[in-house]
């Protein structure tokens, strides 16, 4: 077969709704655009963990340490499916991560934010992993078999992280003042993070249509952007605190809620590593795998002495 | 029957020896050397939190004060934390961490097998839980022990080094305090020099095993379960109380 045969070929089990399993023909770009989309989600998970792990050893009492290690742990678990997801393209996870390192791959910017207060616990439970989800519950739909699965077993996880996270500000949001006010803080600082999440605008995605073409993605930015303030709006009435954007209003005719406009030289900034923490995060990941190196070789070299001595 | 106010002490020992231990695992959160043993460190931070939130469950009980299991954990002064001495000892690196936890692991696999069949039940039980934990924290720490020893030159020479540096730590484990000994008397808690002899047994086959040597110096601090801790605890515990300290009596 020629290659434009096995690409339409290709593209009419996409239409038909097909998975496309992993030793299944693939188009070059198809392959490529999966590798550096679920590398970036996997990198998104592990650096996830340092805004997070930075509130750990501060939590306020025992119930929400323990809460937040067993949602840091299963970020750490999602890294690892995801890795696995990707290594099914035929790379290997250390090339990946080399990548990371590097700067050439990238993670979600949102991790660039701080994480200054405790109530950013919550907010980042509430918005950043709300405003994934989103993302994620699309992404169960995906073309690519291993991509699907391992969503679906992420989409379980992060609904409870994003309640836990509600329950956090919910807490706060029924405090003292000093709580009210980190609360509201926390807000007001991730509200529009948030939002950058789901990328730029559609007309200006530069790679949403030939993704759209092959169901990797399976809804556009501003539609699941859309979804997200939808839900997200009465949620934060509920907490009775204020979502940071003077044009957020119902629009009866739409039956959307309408919002103001992104910052997207912030979103460009961040994005070019100008955030608050990308050198910070950065770092942290390379130090860790540097000071790690040594435990690494020993594992290795111990299992191979393991094997020739069995041998 | 053992007097109340020394089942409340060794309760403290243990949740103490728990919170300590998994303040500084957790420290490791996004900085383990492979995803896996970030998981694996997170995964024994939380089996710790979890065992001292059910020791303090039970010794808030006992001194009927009306001080919640919160209260317990981040509201004493440092004079009365009771846990051991090697729990608090800094992170350092991989090999200390793994070192340190091996020590405690091989301590408590025995301890907690004997308690899981005491004659108070609510200890039995909470032990018999936790004692299921161990063996899978033994095994970690054992097989890390291993493989840093048997592993390359520099991870020999690193696991060597945290364990002669930690070795003087190790004795305080088996020097019993007054509650000890009352729970030892009341038939509740083992002998501890059954628990020692088992010790020192695990711990020269996993030495010998992984080629390194067991250090001779005899001479052992101790303090942790009479509250004189090592310079170190004070900020763990400043980072850990921060939130308690700075607003008071909250709902969280």
């Amino acid at each position: 077969m020629t290659i434009e045969e096995l690409e339409r070929k290709f593209q009419d089990r996409i239409d038909a709704e097909e998975k496309i399993e992993a030793k299944d023909w693939m188009p070059e770009e198809y392959r490529k655009t999966l590798i550096r989309q679920i590398s970036q989600h996997a990198h998104s998970e592990v650096v996830g963990m340092l805004p997070e792990g930075n509130w750990v050893t501060r939590a306020p009492n025992l119930k929400r340490k323990a809460i937040l290690l067993a949602k840091i742990q299963d970020e750490a678990g999602h890294g690892l499916y995801l890795y696995s997801a990707a290594e099914t393209l035929g790379v290997e996870r250390d090339s990946l991560i080399d990548d990371l390192h590097s700067g050439k791959a990238k993670y979600s910017s949102i991790f660039n934010y701080p994480a200054i207060s405790w109530a950013d616990m919550g907010a980042i439970g509430w918005l950043v992993d709300g405003a994934a989800i989103m993302n994620q519950v699309a992404l169960c739909r995906t073309s690519y078999g291993p991509y699907a699965r391992a969503m679906v077993r992420i989409c379980k996880e992060e609904s409870f992280h994003q309640r836990q996270g509600y329950d956090i500000l919910l807490s706060l949001s029924r405090g003292n003042a000093a709580q009210k006010r980190m609360c509201q803080d926390a807000i007001n600082r991730w509200w529009w993070p948030s939002l950058m999440m789901f990328g730029p605008n559609d007309a200006h995605s530069p790679h949403s249509a030939q993704s759209m073409k092959w169901k990797i993605k399976r809804v556009s930015n501003d539609e699941l952007r859309q979804r997200f303030v939808d839900m997200t709006v009465p949620q934060c009435e509920i907490l009775g605190m204020k979502l940071p954007d003077d044009k957020l209003k119902w629009n009866p005719e739409r039956g959307h809620y309408d919002f103001g406009e992104i910052d997207w030289s912030e979103f460009n900034n961040v994005l070019k590593g100008n955030g608050p923490c990308n050198k910070e995060r950065l770092a942290d990941r390379l130090n860790a795998h540097l000071d790690g190196a040594w435990v690494r070789e020993a594992a290795m070299a111990h299992s191979e002495k393991r094997a020739r001595r069995t041998a | 029957m053992i007097p109340k106010d020394h089942l409340f002490d060794f309760m403290l020992i243990h949740a103490d020896t728990s919170l300590i231990i998994s303040q500084r695992l957790s420290e490791w959160c996004g900085h383990g050397p492979v995803l896996e043993q970030d998981m694996a460190m997170t995964n024994l931070a939380l089996d710790h939190i979890g065992r001292a939130r059910l020791l303090y469950q039970y010794a808030s009980e006992l001194e009927n004060a009306g001080r919640s299991e919160d209260e317990l954990a981040f509201l004493r002064d440092e004079l009365d934390y009771k846990n051991l001495l090697l729990a608090e000892y800094p992170n350092t690196d991989f090999a200390f961490t793994v070192t340190r936890q091996f020590f405690l692991d091989a301590f408590y696999i025995d301890l907690l097998d004997k308690l899981s069949g005491s004659a108070d039940s609510r200890l039995a039980h909470i032990a018999n839980k936790s004692l299921k934990e161990t063996q899978y924290h033994y095994k970690w720490s054992s097989d890390w022990m291993i493989r840093l020893g048997d592993g390359t030159e520099i991870s020999h020479e690193k696991v060597q080094n945290a364990v002669d540096r930690l070795w003087e730590y190790t004795g305080e484990i088996f020097q019993p305090a007054e509650c000890e000994l009352g729970m030892m008397e009341a038939g509740v808690a083992p002998s501890y020099e059954e628990l020692s002899d088992s010790w020192h047994q695990r711990v020269n086959s996993v030495l010998a095993e992984a080629t390194l040597k067991k250090p001779q110096s005899t001479w052992q601090q101790k303090g942790g379960k009479t509250g004189h801790h090592t310079e170190h605890l004070g900020y763990l515990l400043a980072e850990m109380q921060y939130m308690q300290r700075a607003y008071p009596g909250l709902d969280w």
